[in-house]
């Protein structure tokens, strides 16, 4: 009964088109999928990837340096100048090794503010800086609008906002996964209040409110019943990242969301401590979520970690980083080509006081635009002029990651 | 239930005639010539429940009573000016009296945790049993978790049944815009000091001065790390987001270098939870004259870089933390601080995109009166660009819940507010909650998603059938019966309903029984708006 009201509520309506699939038919297998993950508050890529190699990282970071490789709480060894944070020892060195991770340092954006929520909603927008500031649809909206034509698209924020990455013209359905419970209005009175929107502006978003919450409850109900006998549940992030598997693997192919906490002006850290309990946390999710997507669909997805800025590659005065500029993306995924999988990917500068931007921070050598749009270029089969609609104006840089 | 009644309505009584007593004595605020005029002539019912809306926490029918009673012009002055101590009903004010928050002093608290924390520290150094560290560290955290659910508590008693309706809404406004967040370290201990102290006694005042008491609270000083910043380990932090966030706003003109400058011109501002009466610390002589100890705020001289600094362009002429107050006169005296506000003042109570004109005229009354908050939501609210638009104002979960609440209850006084606390947390607005010191967003595109609008209607669900849970002594406690109030026997929700949409009132007029009206009342497109 529910179900049906569900459909035909939807059917109604129709803007109310990206669940459309969701419902209907589960993406095969071999359907790409891609989630952004975002790390709002601009998190210490000098920790998560070290410069072994760079005795002026040493130099510039008396108390939060993560020691070489072989020493004491060193860092994981990549490839002989770069080093892992080792919290991610059980997580994401295994994806390394298993040759379905990869980083993108000295990335980043143009925006040069410094502002969190400035360089974050620049980002998201994925527009050059000197865009008309009318513009305000974001590009995964405009990724979704391009391929709900062509593949059927199913995206979701799983958020409890919808990120500005995500709004704009394509209808993208969003709900927080840390607190899905029961107790919602029943299906004669969400028929009602459906039928009171008729015709509203806000209409396409309640019908797909009502929608969205039964296709989640319906994708993770096991799990539900399982906490539900068992003593033990992920948590934070972990049981986000498990709730996220179940759902793109079975409904939805295009997913956002974010994590916070990187905001780390006094006392970081170093292998231990504030940073590294957010790391292991990150890490942690990441490789539920490669594992829970199973095989077969994890070969066709991609995760990007992405963030708005790099910080200070100085320590500061309270054993903390400050707001700097460039930072490193990381790349998951079971597909990654040869060329990707297991490397350092991208532009590269040696690290040394003397490539700093501003005397500061790492500079900026791979436009997160540039990336994402080769990415999804590959990945979508998208021609340049599509591309262009995704990011308008960006210079492509095809790293070949897939 | 009789006598109940006549306690609130007495309390009510009461705060009318105090009121219209501080009306007589406060002049009005800003000079005669830029006072905005307001309509004269008596408001329809439906212009009455839109000021109400736009003015309070939501309507009611006691304050609809009293609006029309005193007459727009002299309950705007009330509201705009209201008296230092606005007097809530007893049955709320015994509630905020019980609240340990309320009994002890900061003082007091800071030294108990102080305490707490070494008990915890020692008896883990020396090995004391199994865990005895690890409970006593517990122990402490429950604590800090309490003392931040009291200030909670005592907010939403406040905004509920304080008659100072704009003071409130005004102070929820500047604890937004001046956030700190209960996630970071030991702001679980400030927050209630910091709302009570710094912003709530200048949420009507003046904007200077309410910069300099958001940047003085340890709670400020400790979320945006300037505690810390000192000469020689110099922390940007709190400089860029006072220009940022607080002041100025980001792309308005300040530099990167000129958050290098405020970030020197504020080391050495913090706090310190020294006994207040201990004399300083020990430093050069010639740093000691300008050390500065109020309360637990200190400018501790000797960690000030007294380098001369360029701020905006020009150079700082005073030294030490005469330089402090120096940069804060300069950057709110700048242009885009009046901007800044103004817009952000016009979004929080007109629209998405409020005129061109309207924040002009906002801004012009900011900048005229030198920061002065209560003329510049005078300008604001009389401008005829904000009285032209009504209803554009998409709810906020914290703006949705209160105003149901209000409308269900009016001046009966819940006895136990958790629940409200609950709702408003459902929907992702949960009070001191927000991680980052940009504060919750306004726009509707922040609220009105899909999972938010399927969670709203949650929440409509639980007022509209279990509201009851607000009267009950203890959680477990039987609800009284019925458990949901009968809004369609309001009379201000009757002339609400008559201005529907006719799919609105299809929908009611379709409700099989009052929890059905109820959530569908609730649930309305128009209840969504303000």
């Amino acid at each position: 009964m529910q179900r049906r009201h569900f459909l035909s509520a939807a059917a109604s309506v129709p803007l109310a088109f990206s669940l459309a699939r969701a419902r209907a038919a589960a993406p095969r297998s071999d359907t790409p999928r891609f989630l952004l993950v975002f790390l709002r508050g601009a998190y210490d890529s000098n920790s998560l990837l070290v410069p072994t190699h760079s005795d002026f990282y040493y130099d510039a970071r008396p108390t939060i340096a993560i020691a070489r490789p072989g020493e004491a709480n060193g860092a994981l060894p990549l490839d002989g100048r770069w080093g892992l944070h080792p919290a991610m020892e059980g997580s994401v060195l295994p994806l390394w090794q298993r040759k379905q991770a990869c980083f993108v340092p000295f990335a980043g954006t143009d925006d040069l503010s410094r502002s969190h929520f400035e360089t974050q909603d620049s980002i998201e927008l994925g527009q050059p800086l000197e865009a008309h500031p009318g513009s305000r649809s974001g590009f995964m909206n405009r990724l979704a609008q391009l391929l709900q034509g062509r593949i059927g698209m199913a995206p979701m924020a799983f958020t409890a906002q919808l990120p500005l990455c995500m709004r704009g013209p394509a209808r993208i359905a969003n709900t927080a996964l840390a607190n899905v419970g029961k107790g919602g209005v029943d299906a004669n009175r969400s028929r009602a209040i459906a039928a009171m929107y008729a015709g509203t502006a806000l209409a396409p978003a309640v019908n797909e409110g009502f929608a969205v919450r039964e296709t989640v409850l319906r994708g993770i109900q096991d799990e539900m019943d399982k906490a539900g006998r068992d003593a033990i549940s992920a948590k934070g992030f972990s049981l986000v990242a498990q709730r996220m598997a179940t759902l793109m693997r079975d409904q939805f192919d295009l997913g956002f969301v974010d994590v916070g906490g990187w905001d780390t002006h006094v006392n970081q850290g170093g292998a231990s401590g504030n940073l590294a309990n957010r790391l292991d946390d990150l890490g942690r999710g990441l490789a539920t979520f490669a594992q829970e997507m199973g095989p077969e669909a994890w070969r066709h997805t991609v995760v990007a970690v992405v963030s708005e800025f790099g910080r200070t590659f100085r320590e500061n005065g309270n054993k903390g980083t400050d707001h700097g500029h460039g930072t490193a993306y990381w790349l998951l995924g079971g597909g990654l080509s040869a060329q990707a999988g297991g490397q350092m990917v991208g532009e590269q500068v040696e690290v040394s006081e003397a490539s700093l931007f501003q005397n500061r921070d790492y500079p900026v050598l791979n436009d997160y635009r540039g990336v994402l749009g080769g990415l999804f270029a590959r990945m979508y089969g998208l021609s340049p002029a599509q591309l262009q609609q995704v990011f308008p104006q960006a210079a492509v840089q095809d790293l070949r990651l897939v | 239930m009789r006598a109940y009644r006549m306690l609130s309505l007495s309390a009510a009584a009461l705060a009318g005639s105090l009121w219209l007593a501080a009306c007589a004595s406060h002049a009005p605020p800003d000079s005669a010539s830029s006072q905005a005029a307001v309509p004269d002539a008596p408001l329809s019912a439906a212009q009455r429940q839109q000021w109400l809306d736009r003015v309070t926490w939501g309507a009611s029918d006691s304050a609809d009573a009293q609006l029309q009673r005193l007459g727009l012009q002299r309950w705007l002055d009330a509201q705009l000016a209201p008296r230092q101590s606005a007097h809530l009903p007893e049955q709320a004010q015994q509630q905020i009296a019980a609240l340990e928050i309320s009994q002890r002093s900061m003082a007091d608290l800071q030294r108990d945790i102080a305490a707490q924390r070494q008990a915890a520290r020692t008896a883990t150094e020396q090995g004391q049993g199994d865990g005895e560290g690890a409970r006593l560290r517990q122990q402490v955290q429950r604590h800090l978790n309490q003392l931040a659910a009291q200030a909670q508590q005592r907010q939403v008693l406040r905004a509920l049944y304080s008659p100072a309706q704009l003071q409130e809404q005004m102070t929820w406004f500047w604890m937004n815009h001046f956030n700190v967040s209960t996630r970071k370290a030991e702001t679980r201990l400030w927050i209630g000091d910091y709302e009570e102290q710094a912003i709530r006694p200048h949420a009507l005042g003046n904007f200077r001065s309410l910069l300099e008491a958001s940047m003085r609270h340890p709670a400020m000083l400790l979320y945006l790390d300037n505690a810390s910043n000192a000469k020689g380990r110099i922390n940007e932090n709190y400089a860029r987001e006072l220009l940022e966030l607080h002041t100025m706003g980001v792309g308005s003109g300040y530099t990167q270098a000129d958050v290098q400058a405020m970030a020197h011109v504020l080391t050495g501002v913090g706090f310190s939870t020294r006994d207040a009466a201990a004399p300083p610390p020990r430093m050069a002589p010639a740093l000691q004259a300008d050390y500065r100890r109020q309360g637990f705020f200190e400018f501790n001289s000797s960690r000030h870089d007294y380098a001369p600094q360029v701020l905006l362009g020009q150079p700082l002429r005073a030294k030490g933390f005469a330089a402090v107050d120096e940069a804060l006169d300069r950057i709110v005296a700048s242009p885009a601080t009046a901007q800044f506000i103004a817009r952000k003042l016009a979004l929080f109570f007109i629209s998405d995109n409020p005129p061109p004109a309207l924040v002009q005229r906002t801004a012009a009354a900011f900048a005229r009166s030198h920061g002065d908050i209560a003329a510049t939501l005078r300008a604001l609210l009389t401008a005829p660009e904000a009285l032209a638009q009504q209803g554009q104002r998409f709810k906020d979960p914290m703006h949705y819940v209160l105003g149901a609440v209000r409308l269900g209850y009016d001046e009966r006084v819940a006895s136990d507010v958790r629940p409200v606390i609950g709702w408003i947390n459902r929907q992702g607005q949960p009070l001191y909650g927000h991680e980052t010191p940009d504060g919750y967003p306004v726009s509707q595109s922040d609220w009105a998603s899909s999972g938010q609008m399927a969670a709203r209607f949650d929440v409509a669900r639980q007022i509209a059938t279990r509201s009851a849970v607000l009267f009950r002594a203890e959680p477990q406690a039987a609800l009284e019966q019925p458990p949901y109030p009968d809004l369609a026997q309001r009379a201000t929700v009757q002339a609400r309903v008559a201005q529907w949409s006719a799919a609105s009132r299809e929908a009611l007029s379709k409700a099989r029984n009052v929890p059905d009206w109820n959530t569908y009342f609730l649930s309305a497109p128009e209840m969504m708006v303000r």
